[in-house]
């Protein structure tokens, strides 16, 4: 069973029908139990790092996340959340993996969110990765980004260089919408639900 | 490097796509989902699906559509038409968007905005502006989906779209009413001068009629994306060869 946390991410049902599109029926849930017996979890997320670790912890499942020994695929904010802590909000975050979420360098012609197609160069090659070329293309949006270091799988760069996908053992993230980003995305969701658990 | 958008448009109405000129005399262009899938196939970067008598109609747009697009493409999905509360917001977001568009209800309570930034994040606002440049002054116009229910409001174009950046919107669609339907080309100077004074992404829209046009607005002015809908639904222009043309004449585009 593939659990989908049902937190606040208003990008959940693009994200069902992704995995739809490849075949796999996803369950929604913000069960800790369904949580824990999943073979894998995905944990979506759109809006304030803060207001989506506050619904965590009102759902109470921050514990229940960190102990995850499943494959778990963060996505957008839902790959903020595994950080240590983010400027957006001033909030803590799950610290899963070290590091802190900046808020884009404001620049001339440099439009803030960071919205569109960018592309991502790999660092190595991680099986999420696997059979993606390099600077492929995948869809951002966001005013918050996630800094470069030593899990960082695919990196992009705006003005300011951050992770674009990271991987610390069995957690993985990827700060673009794989949900949305055409092919190159449907790639990384078919090698998380094909990776050994 | 991030790469600029092309953006087709399905103005919808009972259920079928339709294109007017200058927002007037609507005809049928076809098949809702024939069209989503085609342009997600031909490599769009973002699809935009605007119901455009729901304003106007005082209803929100048809939500069988959004899910029923929204299941079948994989780039992002923008919905537009009458949502004018959060719930109405939340409902189209849980069916399949990935942003919400508004611009009426947004100019009969520009708060709505900031209610929309706070339940989902600025990134999932987009706010339409209809814009029409009469005497030297460019005028924000509502209702613009009905012709017989169009009004022009008091609202200047540029200190509206100041406005809206202030109450969180996180990107802005300039309509230029003029262009609209013509196919004479984006309205270049409406366009820079919305560039100007504002820092977050902006689409430029009406007036595509050739490759040439999307060519010279990426060139001329910083938008970030261009919007268009007759001349895709009428493959008078295929986005891939629109691509491949932009490509070399070296502006970044995925390919």
């Amino acid at each position: 069973m593939i659990a989908v946390i049902d937190s606040c991410g208003s990008n959940i049902t693009s994200v069902l029908f992704a995995l739809q599109r490849l075949g796999v029926e996803a369950t929604l849930t913000s069960n800790p139990d369904e949580i824990q017996k999943a073979e894998r979890v995905i944990l979506p997320g759109v809006g304030a790092a803060s207001t989506a670790m506050e619904k965590l912890k009102e759902q109470d499942l921050t514990q229940c996340i960190t102990s995850l020994t499943q494959p778990v695929l963060g996505i957008c904010v839902g790959m903020q959340l595994l950080f240590s802590y983010s400027e957006e909000g001033f909030a803590e975050l799950l610290n899963i993996i070290p590091g802190e979420i900046k808020h884009f360098t404001p620049e001339k012609d440099k439009t803030i969110p960071h919205m569109g197609w960018n592309s991502v160069t790999f660092r190595n090659d991680h099986p999420l990765v696997k059979g993606l070329p390099d600077n492929s293309y995948f869809y951002f949006v966001h005013s918050y980004y996630p800094h470069v270091g030593s899990y960082t799988i695919g990196e992009c760069n705006y003005g300011d260089r951050f992770s674009a996908i990271v991987a610390k053992d069995n957690f993985m993230g990827c700060q673009f919408h794989p949900e949305r980003s055409s092919k190159s995305g449907s790639m990384i969701l078919k090698n998380f639900l094909e990776m050994p658990a | 490097m991030l790469t600029k958008r092309i953006i087709p448009c399905l103005d919808v109405k009972d259920g079928r796509v339709v294109k007017g000129v200058q927002f007037r005399n609507h005809r049928d262009m076809g098949d809702i989902l024939e069209h989503a899938q085609r342009y997600a196939e031909e490599g769009a970067d973002e699809l935009v699906f605007y119901d455009i008598t729901a304003s106007s109609d005082g209803r929100v747009v048809d939500k069988e559509w959004v899910r029923k697009v929204a299941r079948v493409i994989d780039i992002p999905f923008c919905v537009a038409g009458g949502i004018r509360n959060i719930e109405d917001a939340r409902k189209i977001l849980n069916d399949g968007a990935d942003k919400i568009s508004v611009n009426s209800p947004a100019l009969e309570s520009p708060g709505f905005i900031t209610q929309l930034a706070h339940a989902f994040g600025t990134q999932c606002v987009v706010v339409g502006i209809d814009s029409l440049h009469e005497n030297g002054h460019y005028i924000v116009h509502q209702y613009t989906g009905d012709e017989e229910k169009t009004i022009k409001t008091s609202r200047g174009t540029m200190v509206w779209a100041k406005r809206v950046q202030e109450l969180g919107a996180g990107e802005i669609v300039l309509n230029c009413m003029n262009q609209d339907g013509v196919k004479k080309g984006y309205d270049i100077e409406q366009l820079q001068a919305i560039r100007d004074v504002i820092t977050i992404p902006v689409i430029a829209s009406g007036g595509a009629g050739k490759e040439e046009h999307f060519s010279d607005v990426f060139v001329r002015t910083g938008v970030d994306g261009a919007l268009a809908a007759s001349v895709f639904h009428t493959r008078q222009i295929h986005i891939a060869d629109l691509k491949e043309y932009l490509r070399v004449r070296n502006i970044q585009v995925r390919l």
